[in-house]
Parts: C-alpha cells; structure tokens; sequence
C-alpha cells in the first residue's frame, strides 16, 4: 500500500531552563495506506503532542516527518496550513462543531476553506452526511443530535475533503462503549481505503479490536508495537 | 474568501442573543451621538438664521462681533470706504436689531427687524403674499411667515401693529430658510425706517452687506477691510464664527463633546464587551477552524467582516431611529431646533467604525494567539 506518513526521531520539549520538560522524545515510525494505526499510553504519555506533530500542528523541537515524501516542517506556515486543509482530517475530542451552523453546513467547512463554491460544499456535505448516515439530520443544528450523531458528523467533516491522513483524538472519550465500538467500527469499515491513513489517540481498550496496529508510548517515548485485532 | 465570511456572517446573526445585544449597543450609541450633533446642527441653523436668510457673499462687520444677533453698529465712513475699494461690485448696509411690538390686544411681542437698503433692498426675503415694493408705502412691514408667525397672531396684509410707539402695517407675508434661535418673529422694512422706528445708537449701520466682483478680488477686499480695522467674512465664514462662538464660546460646544463621549463610551462598552464575549466563547471553534487549515489572516477578515456587519447594521438602525425620532417631533413641535447633517453622519460613522475596530482589535488578539495544538489538549 506504501507508506503513508514518516516519523523520524520526533522530539518535543516545552519550556527552558529548569522548567523544561519534555514531551515526546526520539520517536520513530512509520505507517502505512489503508492502515488503522492506535498510539496508545496514559495520561501524559506524550500521545497527543506526537498526533500534533505528525499533523501539522504542532513543530517539532527536533525530528522530521515526511507524509508522501515531503517533509512537512520544511515547509512556511502558509503552506502547512494548506497541508492541513488538503492532506489531513481531524475529528477532535469534544468534536468542535459550530451550533450556531447546520450539520451540513458544518460538514462542509472545510471545502469552504478551500474556496469551493458555497453550495457545491453543501451538496458535497450532504452526500458525505449519507455515508455516515445522518442524511435526515442535515438541516439540525448540532446540539440538537446525540453524542454518537455529533461524533458522525464530526467524521463526516473530517472526510468530506477526502484527506489522506484522518487524525482522530480520543474518538471514544465522549461516548458510551457500545456507541464508541459502533463508531469505530463504523470508521474501519466505511472510511479506510486504499488512500487513506488513519491515527487514532485513544486509552480505550475496548476499541483495540479494530486496530491494524497499536504503539504504546510512555513518558513520552514509544515503548512498543503490537498488531491491533483487526488482524485477529 | 466570501466562503468564510459567510460562516461568519452565520455565526453571527444565528447567535440572535448576542446579535441583538451588539445591534442594540451601535444602534443606541448612533441614536444618541446623531440626535445630539443634530439638536447642535439645528441650533446653528438657528443662530446662523440672518446670514443664510440674507444671502449675501460678504460680510463686513466689527472684529467683536461674536455673533449675528449682537451687532456691533459700524461708522457711516466705512461703508464708503468698503464701496471705493477695488473689487467690490457694490456694497449696501443692513440693520439688524430689535423690537417691541405692541398688537391690536395690547399685548407686547419682542421681534426681530431688519432693514434692507432702501435702494436695492438687497437680501430681501421671497415673498408669499403681497408686493415687494409695498415696502415703501407709508409705516410698510413684510412679516416672515415661519413658525413664529403665530406669536403676532397670524397678521394678514393690512393688519397693523405698534412699534415703540410708531405705527406699522403688514404690506407682504414672506418665507425665510430658517427661523431664529430665539423663538421671536422677524420683521422686514427700509434700513432708513428700521432706525427711525427703533431706538439705535449714533451708529445705524449693523452690517455691510457686499457683492465682490469676482471671486479672485476676495483675497484683496479683505486687505482692504482688514486695514479699515474691521473683519469681511464670507457667508460661510461668518457661520464659522458663529457656530465656533456657540461651541466654544457659550459651554455648549463641552456639552455636546460630553455627551456625544459618553454616546461613544456607551457604544463601545456594549457592544466591545458583547463582541469579545462572543468571540471568547468561540474561541475554541476558531482554534478548531485553524486546525483545520483556515489561515489566520482568513480569520481576521472573517472577524472584520462580523465587527463592520455589525456596526453597519447598528449605524443604519440607529440613523434610521434618530430621523423618526426627529420627525415625529417636529410634526408636533414644528421649530423643534434638530437637522441631520452629512457632518453629523460621517461622525456617527467615524466613531461606529472605531467602535467596530477596538472591538475586533481585542477579539483579533485572542484569536491569532488561540493555537491549535490548544484545541488538542482541550
């Protein structure tokens, strides 16, 4: 399938003097299209910092990352921003979706942010929203759906644009178990393919089962891969 | 780019609390600040009444003179003078003054009189009823017909009056611009029955009234006048001055800074407060937008554009409210003293947009520091 992103000795250290502290340190790895990659640890394992690094998001104190072969702290933060808005899609913890926007109107943000014609964005937005099953939900404000719902949209909008990279942070956290299994499952089953690289931040085990493979961080440095249940 | 402002512009108005509570804020702050400038604007209309009324180019008038109701009567000689020098086409005195008018009831009526040059009755008013020249006619008064009139109990041609004991007859109804400031009627006669009938001092001559040849000879008129030891203003001077004088002059000019200030303070704290509430509470989300890949600068513009929606809505309403307002009340009061100037606007409009800047200046900050690895930590 080839390699979808690269991380090489990615370090992240906040702070100076007798406050620093670091967060991430000298990690490595690689992964690959159409392949569900976990990063699993406790609480200030420094999974969230790498997720931010290898997005985008976040530049690194020293280390690279090469997604498709280019190496994205090399670029002006214009341009990460472009990377950001045309490589990667994030669906974040507490989900971030605008209430005072429609559904769809907040799954097409970011073909907005592309400069794609407003109703062009919409129509696409509505047709991702049927992939995801929220077609009847559209026109509903976002507080007026359920945890699960918001979290369908929230995919929805981080697939809309077709990215490369999906970065999900604590998919779960908000959810009961039973919805969180039915999301990711759902994740697996419907937003993998071919072309598509998934990271997921999660400390929820009882999702381990559709991971292609998990790497446990701890005190910020990887600490060990094991495949994920996907693969039995 | 129009992509984004639209999601601000949702963001926005959907957020109908708030939305309402900034209109609220300018559309207050508007009213306020244009009903004030405008009560001022209305006022100097007033104050500035005989000048405009008259129509007159020029003004020649003593250097004390503050305004146009408190003549400083000038020597004969000068209005000689100011004929013989080069450039002025001519040049013709004006009473302007004041007077007890007793009416057919016996009650007394204070007025205000002036008195065109017998000659050419230059500044005359247009009239509305009877013949210009009836002004010549024995004891001949014109009576302005403004929102004073009825204080004279609405005189027709022939109606007489008395006039410091002299006996006077309406020969002419006429229409003027504007009214005066002090709420009296106004009286037109002959300068040479102006002093006759009222008591003057040994000087007569209020104003020269001047007609320059051409506008290149003002520059040299005002030479000459100057080393007469007197002032020549042009109309729009002369308004100047009197506007400058009721400003500055009389206290009102620091009323009107106040209240005008505390207008502005007013619409700044509301509306800054709700904006920067509004955007605090979306931080997050515009945290989030940048994760996504929205640029800060498209964020500025989008927070621009919802501080300038804002504040143009609000200036409109505001604007809008102030006129009503005005016209409802000089439907009942008909000389109410208030006028919407194209000044009075883009000063509205000038401290609306600083309104609009310092609020969006604060809320700009907060979102170019949001970063998003923030939204990732939560």
């Amino acid at each position: 399938m080839g390699v979808a992103i690269q991380a090489v000795g990615l370090s992240k250290w906040f702070g100076s003097g007798e406050t620093r502290t670091q967060a991430v340190k000298d990690v490595s790895f690689e992964a690959d299209f159409h392949e569900m990659l976990y990063i699993v640890g406790p609480s200030g394992s420094g999974k969230t910092t790498l997720l931010s690094m290898l997005s985008g998001i976040l530049r690194p104190s020293a280390g690279s990352v090469r997604v498709e072969d280019v190496d994205l702290w090399a670029l002006d933060e214009n341009s990460i921003a472009d990377f950001r808005l045309h490589k990667v899609g994030f669906v974040f913890q507490d989900y971030h979706l605008f209430n005072k926007l429609t559904t769809v109107e907040n799954v097409a943000i970011p073909l907005i942010l592309r400069g794609q014609n407003w109703n062009d964005s919409l129509a696409a937005g509505q047709k991702v929203l049927e992939v995801v099953g929220l077609a009847n939900r559209a026109s509903l404000r976002p507080s007026k759906l359920s945890g699960g719902e918001q979290q369908r949209v929230a995919i929805a909008r981080a697939i809309v644009s077709a990215p490369d990279l999906l970065i999900f942070d604590e998919p779960t956290a908000s959810l009961d178990g039973d919805t969180g299994r039915k999301i990711v499952e759902f994740v697996r089953t419907h937003v993998l393919t071919d072309q598509r690289c998934i990271l997921i931040v999660t400390h929820d085990d009882r999702i381990y089962e559709y991971a292609d493979r998990i790497l446990k961080m701890e005190d910020g440095r990887l600490i060990g891969s094991e495949k994920g249940g996907a693969h039995g | 780019m129009s992509g984004i402002l639209r999601i601000g512009y949702k963001l926005l108005v959907n957020d109908r609390g708030k939305f309402i509570a900034l209109l609220l804020g300018i559309t207050f702050s508007v009213f306020l600040m244009i009903q004030v400038t405008s009560m001022f604007a209305g006022m100097m209309k007033k104050a500035s009444a005989t000048v405009t009324n008259t129509g007159a180019k020029m003004w020649v008038l003593d250097p004390a003179v503050t305004n146009v109701a408190s003549s400083i009567p000038l020597p004969d000689y000068v209005l000689d003078a100011v004929r013989s020098i080069h450039g002025v086409k001519y040049a013709v005195p004006l009473y302007s003054g004041a007077g007890l008018v007793r009416l057919k009831d016996g009650t007394y009526q204070a007025v205000s009189i002036l008195g065109l040059d017998d000659s050419s009755l230059y500044g005359r008013p247009v009239l509305l009823q009877g013949q210009i020249s009836d002004i010549y006619a024995e004891n001949g008064f014109l009576v302005v017909k403004d929102e004073e009139f009825g204080k004279l109990h609405n005189p027709g041609i022939g109606t007489e009056f008395e006039i410091n004991d002299n006996r006077g007859v309406i020969v002419g109804i006429a229409k003027v611009p504007a009214s005066g400031l002090f709420g009296m009627p106004t009286l037109y006669t002959t300068f040479s029955r102006a002093i006759q009938y009222i008591p003057s001092m040994r000087y007569t001559v209020s104003y020269i009234l001047v007609e320059p040849a051409s506008e290149a000879a003002i520059p040299d008129i005002k030479r000459e006048v100057a080393k007469l030891g007197y002032e020549i203003l042009t109309e729009a001077e002369f308004i100047d001055k009197i506007t400058n004088w009721y400003m500055f002059g009389t206290g009102m000019g620091i009323n009107l800074l106040i209240m005008t200030a505390i207008s502005f303070v007013v619409g700044l704290s509301i509306s800054g407060q709700t904006f920067y509430t509004f955007v605090l509470e979306n931080l997050e989300k515009f945290g989030a937008l940048k994760a996504i890949g929205a640029k800060g600068r498209e964020l500025v513009y989008m927070i621009l554009f919802q501080a300038g929606t804002t504040a143009l809505a609000g200036y409109g309403l505001g604007v809008g409210l102030c006129a009503l307002l005005i016209a409802l009340a000089k439907f009942r009061v008909r000389d109410y003293a208030s006028i919407i100037t194209f000044n009075n606007l883009g000063m509205a409009l000038g401290m609306v947009l600083v309104i609009a800047s310092l609020s969006s200046y604060f809320a700009v900050r907060r979102v170019l520091r949001i970063e998003p690895f923030d939204i990732f930590r939560g």
